[in-house]
């Protein structure tokens, strides 16, 4: 660590400060602010040359006096000190322990911004992991390495939605279960709160990592808070061999800070203010979930964002959406009629589902009854919506069937009970239940086989 | 001739973007900086001072490290090997990185592209005698790379005169000389297996020729309804989940090209193992062999460095111009083109270029343009033909198709496959949208059709998308007053266009029998159809009630042909045609025969 410390701050605007005249600092360096009142900041070179360097000042420059400010590189990158002892403790954006116990001790510290993993080093994620709810596990199955994220908006219950997958997410054929890397940017006190009380009744606290950042803590440890989470999480999982579930909340605040430090300093903006390289910031989050080859632990990553203005076209969840391997999407009408898990099933999807199901994952039936309860509530939708115009007893006898069928698909299939984990034998059953409210042959989506051995009239 | 290494050091780093004091240094020309020796080109030249974007991530480096230029703009090696492997945007072979240094990709390590040990039996063509006069683009001779694909030696293009020596038939590795060319200047070029070439620069051809026949893709909404000429480009825009990255996995597995050129642009790393895991073990249709061995990937994620996904498209058609050259048709597909748009947009940004529309600079739509001419069909310097078509995903933010690098692309391409979010939504796939979607190359396809299919096929085609058009004016009908407004006639069409999405339109991916379509059955399948609606609107006139046609079993069992019978099954499908018309002609019997009584 270096000793010396330089006085030449010569501009500070927002949370950068620039530092003249200092020579051969490194980029991405460290940075230890201290004020005139003795406080101590901290910060990262994001631009250096020798006659100048700028300082990204994660607490912000408020209160700073140019005059009595002292700089000190620390000629060591942004690094978290990691032992197994993380689990059961809680930290904040900058790895330091909000839980007032002491830090870690260890010599083993690494840098949070891990290099790209080699595409070549992965495996494809295939093995399916039963969440216990219906919607996911029947239609959108998550598997183990993806990264599924749960676009939400403002008032609906993704918290209780991502608490309910964290408890009841395992192999259905294993019964151990996952460790967490709670990574939680710009929440409230409720919502953390809820969190840490959802993990502590389920028994799993012990087995938790908390990242957290309050809504009035400094918006640029949101930067690297994810970061701090997933290197924690890479260390969990390929270096002691865990299956680490990692959950993010709320990725909206993450990039909301990352505007306002590219704002700060002078960025060219893209779309709505947010910098162009938001998408390549994102995917190296994002990237770092999956499954290595001759690596036994995995990182399956469920973030979740509030979509501003319940709009998927905003740029959060529209780059997310490119990144990750589908999306849950939540539903206010759902929500409004009292449904939980409001699952808005038509822009759902996941998209490793396809080799996570079927056969010799889940049952042979799987992949198609999905395909078949999509088909028909989307063609059911089309006719709710026949029917609020022309009336629901101008309907054809054929048309009135839908109808019902979208009725009991999101009264009984959508709809479960916050402590209710069903197994995919029961998910599967209850969907053939309503599928076998049609006659076989307006069933094409699953075959003369399945057909036979499950449709109730067949039967 | 090789240029005296030239030396500096580096004055300020801004992410990607390094400023370096290097006296000397080209434009464009190719530097490492740093105590890791990290790669980089240079992007513009002021005074002594050049601005270099760099590929690798430039943590912990600092002002006043060392900074050196190679003397060679970015280029790529090509010769036998590359099918088969995976590389990343600059060409590195990923494969041996993992295995050299593990699951992350480290800074400063830049194996070589190309195996030197390896040995290859090079057989020299028949025709060349020492003391021939030969040109750039000739074919000294060939190697086998994979068991399908013959691997011609070129004559590196800026190479001409008069060839001195031809290696005979034998073992060689890549360093070894295998014939000797004195150019005019009485300089002799020493010939080896493969040669480098720059990758912003495109290779030279003698003449561009015409497309004549379509890449057949399999996947009937492509083929019958906008089909793509080899040699032609297209664009494949969708939001996201819409299923851009399927349609482009199935064009790699299943289209009669040589060569597949898969460039993972900006996307997920598991998309890539996907292909890397599944396609060793998936068959050519064509020859029978795995398909790796006609495949070749690039790949960039989307968290690997910003800099790199930007050359990393130039490496692919780079490489897809090689097998051209030698004779092949190439498929190349880029997924995305958006992702490097957005490269571009982050560099100039860095550089504080004026932005014009949504930060995206000006010269956005004339570097696509330069990209999408490097396709193309071509007479080669070896006056064969060859041929690239290229297929660039794009992914418009909110799927937005009037978004800059969408629109620009429009102007550009020739058939144009546009995903649809609500078809997706119903699980309708491929997504493809009939209405958005275009092919200017209908006309040439049609001859190939007529000529080797069906001469029906123009006229079928041109009658479904009528139906499919007549059905959308009838559903928003239906949405407004309901069914019962619709004449029997009008009620058939939209029974029709039923069959014709889910019997034609909709294909899975993953039904081993529908996943491909050979044109025969594409067309079967078409004709079939149309045939069972033109039986069923006679027997409308006649009185028919469309609700006893509707309710055929016949119908459910036409909805399923697509996946009953294979490509090879013709005959059965043949079989299943006559008695499906057979069931209408009984129907229209029996009320021709009451119509007689009535009468």
């Amino acid at each position: 660590m270096s000793a010396k410390e330089y006085r030449t701050a010569s501009a500070a605007r927002g949370g950068l400060l620039t530092v003249a005249n200092v020579p051969n600092i490194a980029f991405g360096d460290r940075v230890r602010i201290r004020d005139h009142q003795g406080n101590t900041r901290n910060g990262q070179v994001i631009r250096t040359s020798n006659e100048e360097v700028l300082v990204q000042v994660f607490e912000g420059t408020a209160e700073l006096d140019l005059e009595s400010t002292w700089v000190r590189f620390l000629d060591e990158p942004v690094e978290i000190a990691l032992s197994p002892e993380i689990l059961g403790r809680v930290f904040n954006g900058l790895g330091e322990p909000r839980d007032f116990r002491p830090p870690i001790v260890s010599n083993l510290r690494r840098s949070i911004s891990a290099a790209a993993f080699n595409p070549a080093a992965r495996t494809y994620p295939k093995e399916f992991i039963q969440t216990g709810i219906s919607t996911i596990d029947g239609l959108n199955s998550l598997v183990r390495g993806q990264k599924l994220p749960i676009f939400s908006a403002s008032g609906l219950p993704h918290n209780r939605l991502a608490a309910q997958i964290v408890r009841q997410a395992k192999l259905p054929d294993d019964d151990s279960r996952f460790s967490v890397v709670f990574a939680a940017m710009g929440v409230s006190y409720t919502d953390a709160r809820f969190f840490q009380e959802a993990f502590a009744s389920s028994g799993v606290l012990g087995n938790v990592v908390m990242f957290v950042n309050m809504a009035d803590d400094p918006p640029v440890e949101r930067l690297t808070l994810p970061r701090m989470a997933l290197t924690a999480a890479e260390y969990l999982a390929f270096d002691l061999d865990r299956h680490v579930l990692v959950v993010m909340t709320d990725m909206t605040h993450y990039a909301e800070a990352l505007r306002e430090v590219a704002t700060a300093k002078g960025d060219v903006p893209a779309r709505k203010g947010y910098p162009g390289y938001l998408y390549s910031d994102l995917a190296e989050i994002y990237e770092r979930s999956g499954r290595i080859k001759d690596r036994h632990g995995s990182i399956t990553l469920v973030p979740v964002l509030s979509m501003p203005s319940d709009d998927i076209t905003h740029p959060i969840p529209d780059l997310t959406g490119y990144i990750t391997e589908g999306q849950i999407v939540l539903s206010r009408e759902l929500n409004n009629q009292g449904i939980y898990p409001p699952v808005h099933i038509s822009p759902s999807l996941s998209r490793l589902m396809k080799d996570g199901i079927g056969k010799d994952f889940t049952r042979e039936d799987h992949p198609h009854v999905s395909n078949q309860l999509y088909a028909l509530y989307a063609r059911a939708l089309e006719t709710r919506n026949l029917a609020s115009i022309i009336g629901a007893d101008e309907l054809s006898a054929r048309d009135r069937r839908y109808l019902e069928f979208a009725d009991a698909f999101e009264q009984r299939f959508v709809r479960q009970r916050e402590d209710e984990d069903r197994s995919i034998e029961e998910t599967l059953n209850l969907a053939w239940d309503l599928l076998s409210a049609f006659p076989p042959q307006a069933l094409t989506r699953v075959n003369e086989t399945e057909i036979a051995k499950y449709h109730e009239q067949s039967a | 001739m090789k240029q005296a290494e030239k030396k500096g050091i580096i004055q300020d780093i801004n992410g990607p973007i390094v400023t370096i004091k290097l006296p000397g240094v080209q434009n464009g020309e190719q530097v490492r900086i740093g105590s890791l020796g990290l790669y980089g080109e240079v992007i513009s030249l002021e005074g002594e001072e050049a601005l270099a974007q760099i590929y690798e991530s430039t943590e912990m480096v600092r002002p006043g490290e060392p900074a050196e230029g190679l003397g060679h703009p970015l280029s790529v090696e090509l010769g036998p090997g590359l099918i088969g492997g995976i590389f990343d945007g600059v060409q590195r072979p990923l494969e041996e990185m993992f295995l050299k240094a593990g699951d992350q990709i480290p800074r400063g390590l830049n194996p070589l592209p190309l195996d030197r040990e390896k040995l290859w039996r090079f057989v020299p063509s028949e025709n060349l005698e020492p003391n021939m006069p030969i040109i750039g683009g000739a074919r000294l001779g060939a190697v086998q790379e994979t068991e399908t694909i013959e691997h011609r030696i070129l004559v590196p293009p800026t190479i001409e005169g008069e060839l001195i020596e031809l290696a005979p038939e034998g073992d060689y590795n890549l360093e070894e000389t295998i014939g000797q060319v004195r150019d005019r200047h009485g300089r002799v070029h020493r010939l080896k297996l493969y040669h480098r070439w720059p990758v912003r620069k495109s290779r030279p051809y003698q003449s561009r020729d015409n497309g004549v026949e379509p890449l057949i893709t399999g996947q009937r909404i492509l083929d019958t309804f906008f089909p793509l000429l080899k040699g032609s480009k297209c664009a494949v825009p969708g939001p996201f989940g819409a299923g851009k990255t399927v349609v482009q996995h199935q064009v790699a597995r299943w289209a009669n090209a040589d060569i597949v050129i898969y460039v993972g642009c900006g996307e997920r790393g598991n998309e890539l193992v996907d292909v890397l895991d599944s396609f060793p073990k998936l068959k050519d249709p064509y020859t029978g062999r795995p398909l790796m061995d006609r495949t070749l990937l690039i790949a960039n994620t989307s968290n690997m460095p910003v800099v790199a996904r930007e050359a990393s498209i130039y490496v692919g058609i780079t490489i897809a111009e090689y097998y051209r050259d030698q004779g092949y048709d190439v498929v190349m597909l880029a997924d995305s083109t958006s992702r490097w748009a957005e490269a571009l947009r982050e560099v100039s940004g860095r550089l504080g270029q004026m932005p014009v529309e949504e930060g995206y600079p000006a010269y956005l739509a004339s570097r696509l343009a330069a990209f999408y001419e490097r396709a193309g069909r071509v007479e080669t310097m070896d006056c064969g033909k060859g041929s690239i078509t290229l297929i660039g995903a794009v992914s418009p933010p909110g799927g937005d198709f009037s978004e800059p690098v969408t629109s620009h692309t429009k102007e550009i391409i020739q058939t144009f496959w546009a995903l649809s979010k609500e078809l997706a939504d119903a699980r309708h796939y491929p997504a493809i949208d009939w209405v958005d979607s275009f092919s200017a190359d209908v006309g040439t396809a049609a001859e190939w059709w007529h000529e080797s299919i069906d001469r029906g096929w123009e006229k079928r085609r041109a009658q479904a998308l009528g139906m499919l058009a007549r059905d959308a004016e009838l559903s928003r009908i239906v949405n407004l007053v309901g069914p019962e407004a619709l004449s029997s006639a009008q009620r058939w069409v939209l029974e029709g266009a039923t069959l014709i999405k889910e019997g034609v339109l909709q294909q899975s991916a993953l039904d081993p029998v529908d996943t491909f379509s050979s044109p025969e059955k594409q067309f079967m399948l078409l004709d079939l159809i149309l045939s069972v609606y033109d039986e069923g609107a006679a027997l409308i006139e006649l009185g028919v009630p469309v609700q006893e046609l509707a309710e055929m079993p016949v119908l459910a069992r036409l909805r399923r042909c697509k996946e009953l019978y294979d490509s090879s099954q013709t005959d059965r499908l043949e079989a299943f045609r006559n008695e499906a018309l057979k069931d209408f002609k009984d129907i229209h019997s029996e009320y021709a025969q009451r119509g007689e009584q009535t009468a």
